[in-house]
């Protein structure tokens, strides 16, 4: 029982500090000065929700967050990318 | 065999990727992933420009893997100390300069892969005139000493291990 | 939560360890992309994020449901590989972008000043 308790506690504690982390994310993508920032939280963004997602199939015994994590992980790095080309070649004036 | 397998390792993690995404071993995943590893390299080929790449030693090449996740473990808790420990004002940021000898194509990927894994330190481009790297160090104390720990501790075991791919791409360019 | 009861203390300990200092190094790395001051500090902040705080949730993931489910779990594995050859590529584009972006700016300005002084 106690190892019980011992792992929701932890899963939680985790939980609580990913959403943190997707908080002040998202805080410096409202903030951010310059676009090459906020496409970088936009990044670090995907990242959290991936561990966000790992972290429920943990909490839930499920497996099929696995799926949606590497979705999502695939997602992220296809939408950076094409935005960190935009940033590159979008608004150049030739 | 170098027909039908150009590139013997990356049809092997093509295997292990097929049956770890379907998570079994039944005799039709294998054979499903192995025609799979043995068509995806050979129909991917004529979209990579240098060509597959050739191993010279593979032991090197996990034994440089295995230094660099340590040297990615510290300068995780290096990274962490600054974050929570300095003002953003202390912390010496600055782009320097490494010159490279390394020329292998597949090789310069591995080493901005594994330079950009590490914490710390991010790859920005190879200037073309004296082909040299420019590189962005988070918190810069020693610039010799960075340029030193790039070229004995990534450039050394990366040209050990292209060596052999090292001598035909030179010989073409010329 | 219905298969937390089965697991022995000696996979739980682990687990919950892990969890735990993945979920700090998470909320550490996103600490230095929201208050340090320039762009080329922030962008180490999540590397961070992406390598250790990443590994120790697959790692915990792996070893949760390995025990579990009595069989050998490692497809986590694949998203692992994914994550450190992507990070890679992202950081340095992103890079690439914000210091094009900087050099052009400053073209530009001094273009402008260059005008204004003839």
């Amino acid at each position: 029982m106690t190892t019980a308790t011992l792992l929701s506690a932890a899963i939680l504690f985790a939980l609580a500090c990913v959403v943190l982390a997707m908080v002040l994310c998202t805080l410096r993508l409202l903030i951010g000065p310059s676009a090459q920032d906020r496409v970088l939280a936009l990044d670090t963004l995907w990242m959290c929700t991936m561990l966000l997602a790992l972290m429920l199939g943990i909490r839930h015994g499920s497996e099929i967050y696995f799926e949606a994590a590497l979705i999502i992980a695939l997602l992220g790095f296809v939408s950076t990318i094409a935005l960190a080309k935009f940033l590159m070649r979008g608004e150049v004036i030739e | 065999m170098k027909r039908w397998l150009p590139s013997p390792l990356l049809s092997v993690s093509l295997l292990l990727t097929w049956l770890m995404l379907n998570q079994s071993v039944a005799p039709g995943h294998l054979l499903l992933g192995g025609a799979l590893a043995i068509i995806a390299p050979l129909l991917a080929r004529p979209l990579q420009p240098h060509g597959h790449a050739r191993l010279g030693r593979p032991l090197a090449l996990f034994r440089l893997l295995w230094l660099s996740a340590i040297e990615i473990v510290r300068s995780c808790f290096n990274v962490t100390q600054i974050i929570l420990l300095r003002r953003s004002e202390q912390v010496n940021s600055q782009f320097i300069r490494v010159p490279l000898a390394l020329r292998s194509p597949h090789g310069l990927a591995l080493l901005s892969c594994l330079i950009n894994s590490t914490p710390g330190t991010v790859w920005v481009e190879i200037l073309p005139e004296k082909h040299e790297l420019l590189l962005h160090v988070f918190d810069l104390h020693d610039e010799q000493w960075w340029v030193e720990t790039i070229k004995t501790r990534y450039e050394q075991p990366i040209i050990e291990v292209f060596e052999t791919h090292e001598a035909k791409p030179e010989g073409d360019r010329a | 939560m219905n298969f937390a009861e089965t697991l022995p203390w000696w996979a739980a300990l682990p687990v919950a360890f892990l969890l735990v200092l993945g979920g700090l190094i998470a909320v550490i790395g996103t600490l230095g992309l929201f208050r340090l001051q320039s762009f080329y500090q922030r962008i180490h902040g999540p590397a961070i994020t992406v390598t250790l705080g990443a590994g120790c949730i697959l790692v915990a993931s792996m070893l949760y449901f390995s025990v579990t489910q009595s069989r050998l779990v490692i497809h986590e594995l694949l998203i692992a590989a994914f994550v450190l050859m992507t990070a890679p590529v992202v950081s340095m584009l992103i890079m690439r972008a914000a210091l094009y972006r900087d050099l052009r700016a400053s073209r530009e300005a001094a273009s402008h000043d260059e005008a204004k002084g003839m």
